[in-house]
């Protein structure tokens, strides 16, 4: 293989998990909640995939379970965001921080062990052998399972009555629901989804990206997760294009030190992108074409009798 | 609006609190969460009994005291400007990265700017706070002129500030005498925040902490200014009906804000460390641990000073827990979180009550 080519099987691997994560965000972000919680998703699905895959010897059930995690936890995030109208930041926030906490506390006595089954690589035929693209073939399930989800995301918000559901909730909940949409089951959906997407993607790096428990495995890219969904513009296509960038920048902090670029530096510019792209996208003649959600981090109340 | 359950039961609501009412409900939320964490530690297998009294027993002793101490101040400095912050209705989640940048102005200034050795303190402290404000001006200018989401922005700023910090100690400010060590090199003398004698309590910041929450409850509570901001906190809408000029109380606000982090990270450079080390050492989260902790104050800067120092104490739990029972030191973040989801839920809880007697409407 050659540099380039390797280069990008190398960039696409590390950009799987951002991807998973952020796909999940857009679906929480588009409904109109902020879930600052995907850090702790994605921590508490890899503690939890690398410990069932390990003790049941079944990959399935280990990724079935992170993702199980994940709901569970970005459950809490729309009970107290979607049903009691609480602060979605504070729940997010305190959802990073027990599911970092949990991941530490499962992993504590995991520390250097190594896992026999992980996700291996799978080539596939004829496609792999394409000269550089050929890169993108050459990955692990997970990784085309980002594919493929970016694709169905993508046409199920922008193609389908249930996409154009989603973005009206997050866009204007109170017409959603004069329409008969129902806002708050729309929104735990979403939210849902999020969870999901997150706990897969901390699954990802436990038991396919570096399949050895190491503390703090996450290591930030829950955050670059969710700068990206902002990135995006809350679109699942620009998010993949996004992912690769974010992925790109990862490999050259190891891969450019002989060039004196100094990697902590070059961490910092997905943040520093994600800030230049808030203040483009919210340039109005921008905003209008691309349709961020206007209702992002509102809660909806409903004239109800209680509340 | 009342909701019956049966005959004899129903849920109401009811008025605001009186303050003894919510520090109860505060303290409600507290045992709440240690609850909660307890179920976790007992399903992995962790005894949260031996934990809890280990914490109590080991920091309520003279060394555990001071670590205390030590530790409030930075978190009561980035508390009470939060709590300014959020009155103004402007989410700042990055008083982390406005410590990271107040430890590297005062670095500045002690390491590498020529100056009387009487003004290299006071000036490190002055240039701290103002790099720590500057920070913060960047996403609530962002905010105030193009509308953008600063919890996004002041979060990513935290990032950025962090790499900067690493980009320094290990790049350019990295000491000559250091053995490889990501660290500058150790401030002079004179740049250094004097102590308690035996402790690490640097005596002047603890000072300016309280100070500044006091003069935070006056700002707020006794001045015209401080109305203003509480106004822009209820919306742009509320403030231009009311002729208030919004976007120069949000960014006073946030100079505010950012000026008190900046100052908790010249404490931790001046006064703890004596040189800038890569960023995760410098600031174990203080500014996270602020956002806690002023939501669990109320948002009241008086009741920061009881808020800080109770999160000061988990933070000196989790160092204890770390050394004794050999659990990773984020394990602690479990607290934290479930503190901040009780409160939440406890303050909905608390906007209602549950009334017995024979139902008459």
């Amino acid at each position: 293989m050659d540099y380039i080519t390797e280069f990008i099987a190398m960039m696409v691997s590390a950009s799987t998990p951002i991807l998973l994560a952020a796909l999940g965000e857009i679906y929480a972000e588009r409904s109109g909640i902020l879930n600052l919680g995907v850090e702790g998703m994605m921590a508490a699905g890899a503690a939890i995939a690398f410990y069932t895959t390990l003790f049941t010897r079944n990959i399935v059930i280990g990724l079935l379970s992170a993702c199980i995690a994940g709901m569970l936890l970005s459950l809490i995030h729309g009970f107290i965001s979607i049903t009691i109208k609480s602060n979605q930041i504070v729940s997010g926030l305190a959802l990073s921080m027990i599911g970092l906490g949990i991941s530490s506390l499962i992993g504590r006595n995991l520390v250097g062990t190594p896992l026999r089954n992980s996700l291996g690589i799978v080539e596939i035929a004829i496609l792999s052998d394409i000269p550089i693209l050929g890169a993108f073939f050459r990955q692990n399930t997970l990784t085309y399972l980002s594919y493929i989800l970016t694709a169905i995301l993508w046409y199920i918000l922008f193609k389908t009555k249930i996409g154009i559901a989603i973005r009206m909730v997050g866009d204007n909940p109170k017409s959603a629901d004069s329409i008969g949409i129902n806002v708050y089951a729309v929104r735990y959906g979403c939210t849902l989804i999020g969870g999901v997407l997150a706990g897969l993607a901390g699954a990802y790096l436990s038991v396919a990206y570096t399949p050895t428990w190491i503390e703090g495995m996450t290591a930030g890219q829950g955050w670059i997760a969710l700068a990206l969904t902002v990135f995006s513009a809350w679109n699942p296509f620009y998010a993949l294009i996004g992912s690769y960038l974010f992925g790109g920048i990862r490999i050259l902090q190891f891969r450019l030190q002989p060039l004196k670029l100094s990697p902590p530096l070059l961490s910092t510019l997905p943040y520093l992108f994600t800030i230049v792209a808030l203040a483009l996208l919210n340039i109005e003649r921008i905003r209008r074409r691309i349709g961020a959600p206007q209702y992002l981090g509102k809660p909806y109340h409903r004239e109800e009798a209680w509340m | 609006m009342k909701i019956r359950i049966t005959r004899y039961l129903r849920i109401e609501r009811r008025g605001e609190l009186g303050l003894m009412g919510r520090i109860l409900m505060k303290i409600l939320a507290i045992l709440l969460a240690l609850l909660f964490s307890a179920m976790i530690f007992a399903i992995s297998g962790v005894d949260p009994w031996y934990a809890y009294t280990l914490i109590f027993v080991k920091s309520f002793t003279y060394s555990g005291l001071t670590e205390i101490a030590t530790k409030l101040i930075p978190i009561l400095l980035c508390t009470v400007g939060l709590t300014v912050a959020f009155k103004a209705g402007v989410w700042n989640i990055g008083a982390e990265g406005q410590l990271l940048l107040g430890a590297i102005g005062a670095t500045w200034i002690a390491l590498f700017v020529d100056v009387y050795d009487q003004l290299r303190l006071p000036l490190a402290i002055l240039v701290g706070m103002v790099s720590g404000a500057s920070w913060g001006l960047i996403p609530v200018i962002l905010k105030v002129r193009l509308n953008v989401n600063e919890v996004v922005s002041t979060l990513m700023m935290n990032y950025i500030a962090s790499g900067i910090v690493d980009y320094l100690v290990y790049g350019p400010w990295k000491g000559a005498r250091e053995w490889g060590f990501p660290y500058t090199d150790k401030f002079p003398d004179t740049a250094w925040l004097p102590l308690i004698p035996g402790t690490r309590i640097h005596w002047p910041t603890l000072l300016l902490s309280v100070l500044s929450s006091i003069l935070v409850y006056i700002l707020l509570s006794r001045t015209a200014l401080g109305f203003e901001i509480k106004v822009c906190g209820q919306g742009k809408r509320v403030a231009d009906y009311l002729g208030i000029p919004y976007g120069s109380r949000l960014i006073i606000a946030m100079i505010i804000s950012g000026g008190l982090a900046g100052l908790a990270g010249v404490g931790e450079v001046c006064g703890v460390h004596r040189r800038l080390r890569y960023a995760s050492s410098i600031s174990s989260g203080y500014g996270y641990t602020a956002i806690i902790s002023a939501w669990l104050s109320g948002l009241n800067p008086i009741g920061s000073i009881p808020s800080s120092f109770f999160l000061a104490f988990l933070l000196t739990g989790r160092d204890i827990i770390q050394v004794s029972l050999g659990l990773p030191f984020a394990t602690s973040n479990i607290f934290n979180g479930s503190i901040l989801i009780s409160i939440l839920i406890v303050e909905v809880l608390g906007r209602y009550r549950i009334r017995w007697g024979r139902w008459t409407i």
